[in-house]
C-alpha cells in the first residue's frame, strides 16, 4: 500500500512483543517520575496507555525516544536492547512518535515538512521537488488524506496539521508508532478518519501506543491497555475485559489524605455570577455562581478551557459573548485593570511566564499590583515606607523564606515565589480570588501552608475560584466543584457527593 | 513564629547587607580608564590629564548633549525596547524649532512674516514635535506589536527625511538670544544634570519608573498585575523622543544654526552609553546613574585621545571595543549571579 515510500519495508517481527519496557526507573531531583514500570507492546495491536496528569506517561515516552536515560531497567525493541540517543535515532530504528504539541514548520510546504532530512535528490544533488510532491501525494492517497502537498503548513487548521504529522510518522514505515493524545485538537469526523488509519496500520503489523484520556476512544480502538499511577505501573489488561469504572479506579486508586485543612465556614450571598460566557473555539456557554466565603474548585483535564475561563474573568483574554455580574452589577471585563477595580485578583498558572518579575527583587514583586491602584501620591511618587511595612507584614504572615526583601525573586524556591505572588494579590484586598494551579510544583510543606491560607481567606468572606489538576486538592479544598470538559462545563458536584471517580467521569467523558 | 523572626531580624540588616549596586563596577572601570590616560599623559605629554579644569569642562560638554538623549534611551531599554530614531529627532526638531526661533532681521527660511518670538514658543513647539514622533513610535510598538527596532527604524528614516524636506536642505540660522541661551557656555551640562536628576528620581521613586522596570522584566506579568502596558509604553517612547528633541534644540542653539544632517548616529552613541553603563538590552535592568557614568567614560576616551594627540580613527575603534566588552562583562556578571 505504501510502496511509493523510499524507506525499505521491514520484515514483520515475529516475536511476542515488538517493544518491551522492563522495570524502568527514572528519578529527577526530589521526585521519582517512574518507579519500576513496564509496558509490553505486541505487533499489530493498539495499546492504550492511561493515567492522570503526572502519572509518568510523558517521561516514559521520552525514555523510549532517547531524550532521557533511565536510572534502571531496559527498553527492548524487537527483542534487542535499544540504544537511542534522540528522535532521529528513534526514527531510524523504527519507532515514530507523534507528540501532543505539533512540531511542524509553518513556513514550509506540507511535502517539505514530511520529507525533511530525507528529501529526494536529482542528478545534481539538488532537491527534487516534483518527486517529493509526488511521493507526498501517493502517501496521502494511501491514507485517504486530502491535502495539497505544495500548500504551506501555516495555512492549515490544527486538525489538518495533525493529519500531516500522522502522515509523516507513517512515512517512516515504523514498526512502532507512538501517539500522544492525537485527538486532543481534532473533530469527531476526523477522529473517525484517524481511527481508520490506525486500523489499517494495525492490520499491517505495526504496534501502536495510544496515549489518551478519553474513555470512549479507548473502547473503540484499543486492544490492550496499561495504566500508570503516580509513576507506578498498575496493570495491563485486554480492553474487552474491563469497564470504564474499572479503569477510573485503576487510574485514581489512592486514598485522600487529610492534608487539606478545609474548615467549613459560612457561605454568603452570590458575588460573582457568570452567564453563558463563550470564546469561540476555546470555551462555550460557561455559567456558574460564586458566593462570598465559598471555594469553588474547577477540575478538568489540561486543555479543557479552565485557564481560559479564568483569563476571561480577569480580562486578560476577554470572552466574546456572555455576561459577568459582580454583586449584581453587569461588568465588561475588558482588561485586568477593570477586573481589579471590581475586587478580582488572579494568580496565574505559570509562575515564571505570567507571574514573577524574576530579575526584580521581592519587594517590587509584592508591590506591583498594589501600585496600579493606590499608595501613590498625586505626583506619582510611591509611598514606599508604608508599602514596605505592608509587604514585610505579608511576607512574614505567609512565611516567605528569604534573607530580605531585596533578594531577587529568581533566587527563591518555587514555593516561596508562589507565596510572594499570593502576597502581591492579598495586598490589593481582593473580594474574589482566582487561583490557577496554586500549588503546582511546590513542596508538600508549602502546599499545606497555601491550603491553610486559602481556607483562612474564605473564612474572611473572600470568594475563591480554584483551578487545579490535582484531584485530591480540588476534592479536599472545595465547597463545590465545577468540572470542565473540552470547553464546556460538564457538571457541578457538591462537596458531599464528590469523589475522584465522579470527577474523572465528568472530566474524561 | 520562627520565620517571622528571621524576616524581621534580617529586615533590619538589609540596608547594611545590601549587595553592591552594579554601578560600582562601572565606576571602577571609569576610574581605571581615567588613570590609564593620567599615566600615559605623564609619560608622553609630561603633564596631568585630569588636573585641568578646562579639559574636564570640555570633556563633559562634548558628551552631555548625547547624554540627554541617553537618559531617554535608558528608560526605553529598561522597558525592554530600543529607540533608533533619536538621532533623526535631533535633526528634525532642530530644524523645526529653529524656524520659529530665528530673528526677524535676517531672511527667515520658513516663515518670512514672523516676528521675534519669545524662546519658550520654539522650545514648546520643538518638545511637542518630539512628543508627536514619540507618540507614533509608542503607538506602533504598543498596538501593532511590531518590534521596537523596526518601528523606530521607520521613524528614524522618516524624521530625517522631514528634516531635509522642511527647508529643502537649507540650514536655518541666527536664533534669538533667548533661544541661543540654552546652548550657551555650560548650559548643555546644566540641562543634562537637571534631566538626569529628574529621571533618576522618576525611575527609582515613582510609579512611572516601577512600571517601566516591571514591563521590561516581564511584560506578561506586568499586564496581569494590572499595568496598562500599552499606555505606559507610549509614555516611555514619548519621553525618549522629547528628550531627543530637547537635545536637538540645545545643539542648534549652541551652534546658532540647524542643519538637516544634525544628530546623525547620535542614537547609537546614546545606546552605547547606556549599555556601557550597565543597562541590559533584555530589559528590566539598569539605571540613570549607570548611564551617566557610561557617558563620562565616553567623554574621558574622547578627550584622552585628543590629549594624547592620537588620531580620531583610534577613538572610534576603541569605542567599539569598549561597547562590546561592556556587554560581555554584563553577560558574565548575570551568569555568575545565577550560579550563586
Amino acid at each position: 500500500m505504501l510502496d511509493a515510500n523510499p524507506a525499505s519495508a521491514r520484515s514483520p517481527y515475529d516475536g511476542e512483543y515488538i517493544l518491551e519496557v522492563d522495570n524502568v526507573r527514572k528519578e529527577f531531583p526530589g521526585v521519582v517520575a517512574l518507579d519500576n514500570v513496564q509496558l509490553k507492546i505486541r505487533p499489530g495491536t493498539v495499546h492504550a496507555l492511561m493515567g492522570e496528569n503526572g502519572a509518568g506517561k510523558s517521561t516514559l515516552m521520552k525514555i523510549i525516544a532517547g531524550v532521557y536515560i533511565p536510572d534502571r531497567g531496559e527498553v527492548r525493541f524487537a527483542g534487542k536492547p535499544i540504544d537511542i540517543k534522540g528522535p532521529i535515532d528513534a526514527l531510524n530504528s523504527g519507532i515514530a512518535m507523534i507528540h501532543q504539541e505539533l512540531n511542524l514548520m509553518n513556513t514550509m510546504t506540507v511535502a517539505e515538512n514530511i520529507w525533511i532530512r530525507r528529501e529526494p535528490k536529482n542528478a545534481f544533488g539538488l532537491v527534487d521537488h516534483a518527486q517529493m510532491n509526488r511521493q507526498t501525494q501517493d502517501l496521502f492517497d494511501s491514507l485517504n488524506i486530502r491535502l495539497e502537498p505544495k500548500g504551506l503548513v501555516g495555512d492549515l487548521t490544527v486538525a489538518q496539521k495533525q493529519m500531516v504529522e500522522i502522515a509523516k510518522a507513517v512515512s517512516y514505515n515504523s514498526d512502532v508508532l507512538i501517539m500522544d493524545e492525537p485527538t486532543s485538537a481534532i473533530t469527531e469526523s476526523e477522529v473517525e478518519h484517524l481511527f481508520a488509519i490506525i486500523r489499517d496500520l494495525r492490520s499491517r503489523g505495526v504496534g501502536i501506543v495510544y496515549i489518551t484520556h478519553k474513555m470512549n476512544e479507548l473502547f473503540e480502538i484499543a486492544d490492550e491497555l496499561t495504566v500508570f499511577r503516580d509513576g507506578k505501573y498498575i496493570d495491563t489488561v485486554p480492553a474487552s475485559d474491563v469497564t470504564r469504572d474499572d479503569i477510573i479506579r485503576m487510574m485514581v486508586g489512592r486514598e485522600i489524605t487529610e492534608m487539606f485543612p478545609k474548615v467549613d465556614c459560612p457561605i454568603g450571598d452570590v458575588i460573582l455570577d457568570v452567564q453563558n460566557l463563550s470564546l469561540p473555539g476555546v470555551f462555550h456557554d460557561v455559567s456558574f455562581k460564586l458566593r462570598r466565603g465559598e471555594i469553588l474548585g474547577v477540575a478538568g483535564l489540561v486543555g479543557s478551557g479552565r485557564s481560559n475561563v479564568a483569563e476571561a474573568l480577569f480580562g486578560v483574554k476577554p470572552a466574546e459573548t456572555g455576561d459577568i455580574f459582580i454583586d449584581g452589577e453587569h461588568v465588561v471585563m475588558s482588561s485586568p485593570q477593570v477586573a481589579m477595580g471590581h475586587g478580582l485578583a488572579f494568580l496565574t498558572e505559570d509562575r515564571k511566564e505570567t507571574g514573577c518579575f524574576l530579575i526584580l527583587d521581592c519587594l517590587e514583586n509584592i508591590q506591583m499590583a498594589l501600585l496600579t491602584r493606590e499608595k501613590v501620591n498625586g505626583l506619582g511618587f510611591v509611598q514606599q515606607a508604608e508599602i514596605t511595612k505592608l509587604a514585610e507584614e505579608y511576607a512574614a504572615k505567609l512565611r516567605v523564606k528569604t534573607p530580605n526583601l531585596h533578594e531577587r525573586v529568581e533566587n527563591l524556591s518555587g514555593g516561596n515565589q508562589q507565596k510572594l505572588l499570593i502576597a502581591r494579590w492579598l495586598l490589593t484586598n481582593p473580594k474574589i480570588l482566582i487561583l490557577d494551579e496554586p500549588t503546582r510544583g511546590i513542596d508538600v510543606g508549602a502546599k499545606a501552608e497555601i491550603h491553610r491560607l486559602i481556607t483562612q481567606l474564605a473564612g474572611q468572606g473572600v470568594a475563591v475560584l480554584m483551578i487545579s489538576s490535582e484531584l485530591p486538592e480540588v476534592l479536599g479544598m472545595s465547597d463545590r466543584i465545577m468540572v470542565m470538559h473540552e470547553g464546556h462545563v460538564s457538571g457541578f458536584l457538591d462537596r458531599s457527593e464528590a469523589d475522584q471517580v465522579r470527577v474523572m467521569e465528568l472530566a474524561a467523558k | 513564629m520562627a520565620m517571622q523572626d528571621t524576616l524581621t531580624t534580617t529586615g533590619k540588616e538589609m540596608r547594611t547587607h545590601k549587595r553592591l549596586p552594579a554601578e560600582v563596577n562601572i565606576l571602577f572601570v571609569l576610574i581605571g580608564i581615567a588613570l590609564v590616560f593620567e599615566i600615559l599623559g605623564w609619560i608622553f605629554q609630561g603633564q596631568s590629564f585630569l588636573a585641568s579644569i578646562d579639559r574636564l569642562k570640555i570633556m563633559i560638554l562634548q558628551v552631555s548633549v548625547i547624554g540627554i538623549i541617553a537618559v531617554g534611551v535608558t528608560q526605553v531599554i529598561i522597558s525592554g525596547g530600543i529607540d533608533l530614531s533619536s538621532g533623526s529627532v535631533v535633526g528634525a526638531v532642530a530644524m523645526f524649532a529653529m524656524s520659529f526661533a530665528q530673528v526677524s532681521t535676517y531672511a527667515r527660511a520658513v516663515y518670512p512674516g514672523l516676528t521675534d518670538l519669545p524662546a519658550i514658543v520654539p522650545i514648546l513647539l520643538g518638545l511637542g514635535f518630539g512628543g508627536l514622533i514619540g507618540l507614533i513610535n509608542g503607538s506602533l510598538i504598543a498596538y501593532t506589536r511590531i518590534p521596537p527596532f523596526i518601528a523606530t527604524l521607520g521613524t528614524m528614516v522618516t524624521a530625517r527625511g522631514f528634516a531635509k524636506w522642511y527647508t529643502k536642505g537649507q540650514p536655518v540660522s541666527f536664533p534669538t538670544d533667548g533661544f541661543a541661551f540654552i546652548g550657551k557656555g555650560m548650559m548643555p551640562v546644566v540641562i543634562f544634570i537637571a534631566v538626569a536628576v529628574i529621571f533618576h528620581v522618576a525611575m527609582r521613586y515613582t510609579r512611572y519608573g516601577k512600571f517601566t522596570y516591571a514591563i521590561g522584566a516581564n511584560q506578561q506579568a506586568a499586564r496581569v498585575s494590572g499595568i496598562n502596558v500599552e499606555r505606559h509604553l507610549i509614555k516611555v517612547y514619548m519621553v525618549a523622543a522629547m528628550l531627543a528633541a530637547l537635545a536637538g534644540m540645545v545643539v542648534a542653539a549652541r551652534g546658532q544654526t540647524a542643519q538637516a544632517g544634525m544628530g546623525l548616529a547620535y542614537e547609537l552613541d546614546a545606546i552605547a552609553m547606556a549599555v556601557i553603563g550597565g543597562v541590559s538590552l533584555t530589559g528590566g535592568r539598569g539605571s540613570i546613574i549607570g548611564t551617566a557614568i557610561g557617558m563620562i567614560i565616553f567623554g574621558v576616551i574622547i578627550s584622552g585621545f585628543t590629549f594624547l594627540r592620537l588620531d580620531a580613527y583610534y577613538q572610534e575603534m576603541i569605542k567599539g571595543v569598549i561597547i562590546v566588552a561592556a556587554v560581555v562583562a554584563d553577560v558574565y556578571r548575570q551568569k555568575n549571579r545565577k550560579k550563586t
